[in-house]
C-alpha cells in the first residue's frame, strides 16, 4: 500500500513543501512508478491467465461485460481515492448507492418524470455527502466512525423508502442505458464512459492542479496544511459532497443495469471500493496515491474476477481473491521496509558493539 | 489521529487528586449515561406498552444481546489499542458452520468439544490477523478488511451449496440459549461474568493497561518499553477466539446456518462498542461500557418492535443513534479536556 518503503512519514511530509530538495521529488516519483508498474505487470499476468484458461476471455463481448460489472465500483473508487488521500475514509458509499436506487424506484412509482427524478436523486446524494462532510469537519468526528454510522443510516433510509418491495417497471429507454454499450463504441458501457470522463477530470485535478497538491498536503499533515493557508475543512466537505453525488450516479446506473430497485442494491460494495483504492497504492494514512494506480487496480480486480468467473470458480467466493489482493498490496511494500529495518538494526548493533569495544579498550 | 480523549492513565499521571476526581466522575458518568438512557427507554416503552416488561420479552433481549456483548469484549480489546477487527462477522460464520457440522460428522460428540472446535477456528483466524498487523506493521483496518473477505470466502467454499438445519443438532445444544433461571438465561449470566472478568483484566492487569497505553500514544508506549507487537497480537488472537466461541453460540441460537451467517456483525459490534463509549481511535473505554452499548442497541430494536414501529425503521434509527453517540462522546471529551486545562492553569502547573 505505502508505495515508498524508503520514506518515513516525516520525510514525505517535508517533501510536500514547495522548496523541497530536488533529491526527494524524483525518488518519490520513481517509487510511485514502481508500484504502478507492478500493477501493470499484474494486469498483464491476469490477461495471460484469463486468455489461457478460457477462449472467451479476449472477446469484445466479454470485455463489455467485464466493464459493465465493475462500472459502479469504478465510479465510486474515484472520489474515494481523493478522500483517502486526504486521510479520511467514506464507508457510506454503497449505502448512498442503495438509497439513491430506492429513491429512484419510489419516485418512479409516484409518477415523476425521469429527468426530474435523476436530478432529485443526484441532489440527495449531495446532501448525504454534505452530512458526512459536516459531521467530519465541523464536529471533528473521525470519518471512520461517522461513515459507519451513515452506512447504517442511509441503508436504513433505503429500507424505509422501499420496504420489501421491488420496483422493476422502468421504461426500456432507460434500462437500455444500463445494459447496452454507448452507440458506435461497441464495448464501452455507459458506466465506464462516465468513469473514463471522470477519471480524466479527477486525475487532472489531483495531479496537475494546486488543488490536488493541497489534498496530499492535508493528508500528510493536517495542521501544517491548515497553517499553510489551506482550507482543510471546506475541501474535505467538498470531497464528501462529490463522493455523494458520484455514488448517486452509480446508484442510478446500477438500477438501470439490473432494471430493479430494491433496498439492498449494492450491499457491501463499500469494501470492494476501499479494497481497489488501497490496491491502487493509495495509503490508508493519507498523503500518497495516484489515479493511474487506482485505474490499474480496477482493471486487475475486474479482469481477475472475470477470468475466475469464466473458469467456473464459485462466484460468491470471489471475495478470497479481493482479500488476497488487498493483503498482497499491503504486505509487499512493507516487506521492503521490513528488510531495511532488519539491516539497520544489524548495522546499529555492530556499530554499538564497535563503540563499546573502543570504549573498553584503554 | 488525535482524538483529544485522554485516558485515565494519562490524566492520572498529570497531577492532583482534584483532577483525578473530575476525571473519575466523567468516566463514571459515561457508563452511567448509557444506563440512564437504558432506564429511560425501558420506562417509556413499558408505560406505553406493558407487554415490554414480560419475561419472554426480556429473555429475548438478553439472548440477542449475549452474543453481541461477548463479541464487543474482544472488539474492545482491539479498539483500545488503536486497531480494529473487521473480520469477526466472517469468523462467526465460519465457526458456526464448521462447529455445527461436527455434530453431523461425529455423532454423539460432547458439546464442550464443539465449543473447543469453534474456539480453535477463531484463534487461528485471530492469530493470522494479529501476526500480519502486529508483526508486519500493516494497518489493521486493511488487514482485517482483507481477512473479512478471505474468511467469508473460505466459509462459502466449505459450506458449498449446503446448510446446517436445526433438526440435525442435538437438543441439548439447541437449548443452551434457552435455559434460564428466574427468566434470566444462563448464557447471559455467564457472558456477563466473562465481560466483567475481561473488563477487570483490562483495567487492573499490567498487560491490560498496556493496551490502553498503546492506543493512547503508540510512540510513548514503545519508548516506555511496552512490547507493542506482542500485546496487539494477543488482542487480535483473543478477539478471534471470542468470535469463534460466539459462532458456536450463533449455531445454537439460530440452528439454521448457511454461508451468510454473521454477515455484517462486525459493523453492529463496532457500533455497540462506540455507543458504549470506547474511543474509535483507541486509548479509552471499557468492556462493560461496550456490553452496555450492545444491550442498549438491542433494547432499542426490541422497544421499537413492541411499540409497533415498522421493523423497516430499525436500521435508520440504529444509524442515527450511532452518530449521536459519537457526537456526544466527542462533546464530552472536548469539555473534559477544556476543564482539565482550566484546572491545570489555575493550579499554575
Amino acid at each position: 500500500m505505502a508505495p515508498d518503503p524508503n520514506s518515513t512519514p516525516a520525510e514525505s511530509a517535508s517533501a510536500t513543501a514547495e522548496n523541497q530538495p530536488p533529491r526527494v521529488g524524483p525518488r518519490r516519483m520513481q517509487a510511485l512508478l514502481r508500484w504502478e508498474s507492478g500493477l501493470a505487470l499484474a494486469a498483464v499476468f491476469v490477461v495471460l491467465f484469463g486468455s489461457t484458461s478460457s477462449s472467451q476471455f479476449l472477446t469484445q463481448h466479454n470485455f463489455f461485460y467485464l466493464c459493465l460489472n465493475v462500472g459502479e465500483v469504478a465510479l465510486m473508487a474515484l472520489p474515494m481515492t481523493l478522500i483517502v488521500i486526504t486521510g479520511e475514509i467514506d464507508l457510506s458509499v454503497a449505502s448512498t448507492l442503495g438509497m439513491s436506487s430506492a429513491l429512484l424506484g419510489d419516485l418512479w412509482t409516484h409518477g415523476w418524470p425521469m429527468p426530474l427524478i435523476i436530478v432529485t436523486v443526484l441532489a440527495t446524494g449531495a446532501v448525504a455527502g454534505a452530512f458526512n462532510g459536516l459531521l467530519v469537519t465541523r464536529f471533528g468526528l473521525p470519518s471512520l466512525a461517522v461513515t459507519i454510522g451513515t452506512l447504517t443510516l442511509y441503508r436504513g433510509i433505503a429500507v424505509i423508502v422501499l420496504g420489501p418491495s421491488t420496483i422493476s417497471n422502468f421504461p426500456g429507454r432507460y434500462t437500455d442505458i444500463g445494459i447496452n454499450p454507448i452507440p458506435h463504441t461497441g464495448f464501452v458501457s455507459y458506466s465506464v464512459g462516465f468513469f473514463a470522463v471522470l477519471a480524466v477530470l479527477f486525475g487532472l485535478a489531483l495531479h496537475v492542479t494546486p488543488f490536488g497538491r493541497t489534498l496530499y498536503a492535508m493528508g500528510l499533515n493536517k495542521d501544517a496544511a491548515l497553517y499553510a493557508g489551506i482550507r482543510v475543512k471546506r475541501t474535505k466537505t467538498l470531497l464528501f459532497i462529490i463522493s455523494g453525488v458520484v455514488c448517486s450516479l452509480a446508484g442510478i446506473l446500477w438500477t438501470f443495469r439490473l432494471a430493479t430497485a430494491v433496498q439492498d442494491n449494492g450491499l457491501g460494495l463499500e469494501l470492494n471500493v476501499v479494497a481497489v483504492v488501497l490496491l491502487g497504492g493509495v495509503s490508508i494514512f493519507g498523503g500518497k496515491g495516484s489515479i493511474v494506480g487506482v485505474v490499474l487496480a480496477l482493471f486487475v480486480f475486474a479482469a481477475l474476477q472475470n477470468a475466475l468467473f469464466l473458469t467456473n470458480f464459485d462466484q460468491r467466493a470471489l471475495g478470497i481473491v479481493t482479500g488476497a489482493l488487498l493483503l498482497v498490496s499491503v504486505l509487499l511494500p512493507s516487506a521492503g521496509s521490513f528488510a531495511r529495518r532488519g539491516r539497520e538494526l544489524l548495522r546499529q548493533r555492530s556499530r554499538r558493539s564497535r563503540a563499546l569495544a573502543e570504549a573498553v579498550r584503554p | 489521529m488525535t482524538t483529544g480523549v485522554e485516558t485515565p492513565l494519562e490524566v492520572a499521571a498529570l497531577d492532583t487528586a482534584g483532577t483525578r476526581h473530575l476525571v473519575d466522575l466523567v468516566f463514571r458518568i459515561r457508563e452511567f449515561g448509557i444506563v440512564a438512557a437504558l432506564a429511560l427507554l425501558v420506562l417509556v416503552t413499558a408505560s406505553i406498552q406493558s407487554r415490554f416488561l414480560t419475561q419472554t420479552e426480556l429473555k429475548f433481549i438478553l439472548q440477542d444481546t449475549a452474543i453481541f456483548a461477548l463479541l464487543a469484549l474482544g472488539e474492545t480489546m482491539v479498539v483500545v489499542s488503536r486497531n480494529v477487527d473487521l473480520s469477526i462477522g466472517s469468523v462467526v460464520g465460519l465457526s458456526a458452520f464448521v462447529s455445527a457440522n461436527v455434530f453431523g460428522q461425529v455423532p454423539g460428540v460432547p458439546i464442550p468439544v464443539v465449543f473447543l472446535v469453534g474456539l480453535g477456528i477463531g484463534l487461528v483466524c485471530g492469530a493470522v490477523n494479529g501476526l500480519i498487523s502486529a508483526v508486519g506493521r500493516v494497518p489493521s483496518l486493511v488487514v482485517t478488511l482483507a481477512t473479512l473477505y478471505i474468511i467469508r470466502g473460505i466459509d462459502i467454499l466449505v459450506v458449498g451449496g449446503g446448510q446446517v438445519v436445526a433438526s440435525s443438532l442435538p437438543n441439548s445444544f439447541v437449548l443452551i440459549p434457552n435455559e434460564s433461571i428466574g427468566g434470566v438465561p444462563y448464557l447471559a449470566i455467564v457472558i456477563a461474568a466473562v465481560v466483567v472478568a475481561g473488563a477487570y483484566y483490562l483495567r487492573s492487569y499490567r498487560s491490560g493497561r498496556e493496551l490502553y497505553a498503546i492506543g493512547s500514544n503508540p510512540d510513548a508506549a514503545r519508548l516506555g518499553g511496552i512490547p507493542i507487537a506482542k500485546r496487539v497480537f494477543t488482542a487480535f488472537a483473543v478477539s478471534g477466539a471470542i468470535a469463534g466461541v460466539a459462532g458456536v453460540l450463533y449455531a445454537s441460537r439460530y440452528g439454521t446456518i448457511d454461508s451468510t451467517a454473521g454477515t455484517g456483525y462486525e459493523l453492529q459490534v463496532i457500533a455497540a462498542v462506540v455507543v458504549g463509549g470506547v474511543a474509535i481511535f483507541g486509548g479509552s473505554g471499557t468492556a462493560i461500557g461496550a456490553a452496555l452499548g450492545a444491550l442498549l442497541l438491542n433494547t432499542i430494536i426490541s422497544a421499537l418492535y413492541v411499540l409497533g414501529v415498522s421493523p423497516f425503521w430499525d436500521q435508520a434509527i440504529s444509524g442515527l443513534l450511532l452518530i449521536t453517540a459519537i457526537a456526544l462522546d466527542r462533546g464530552i471529551s472536548v469539555r473534559l479536556t477544556a476543564a482539565l486545562r482550566k484546572r491545570r492553569s489555575r493550579l499554575g502547573a
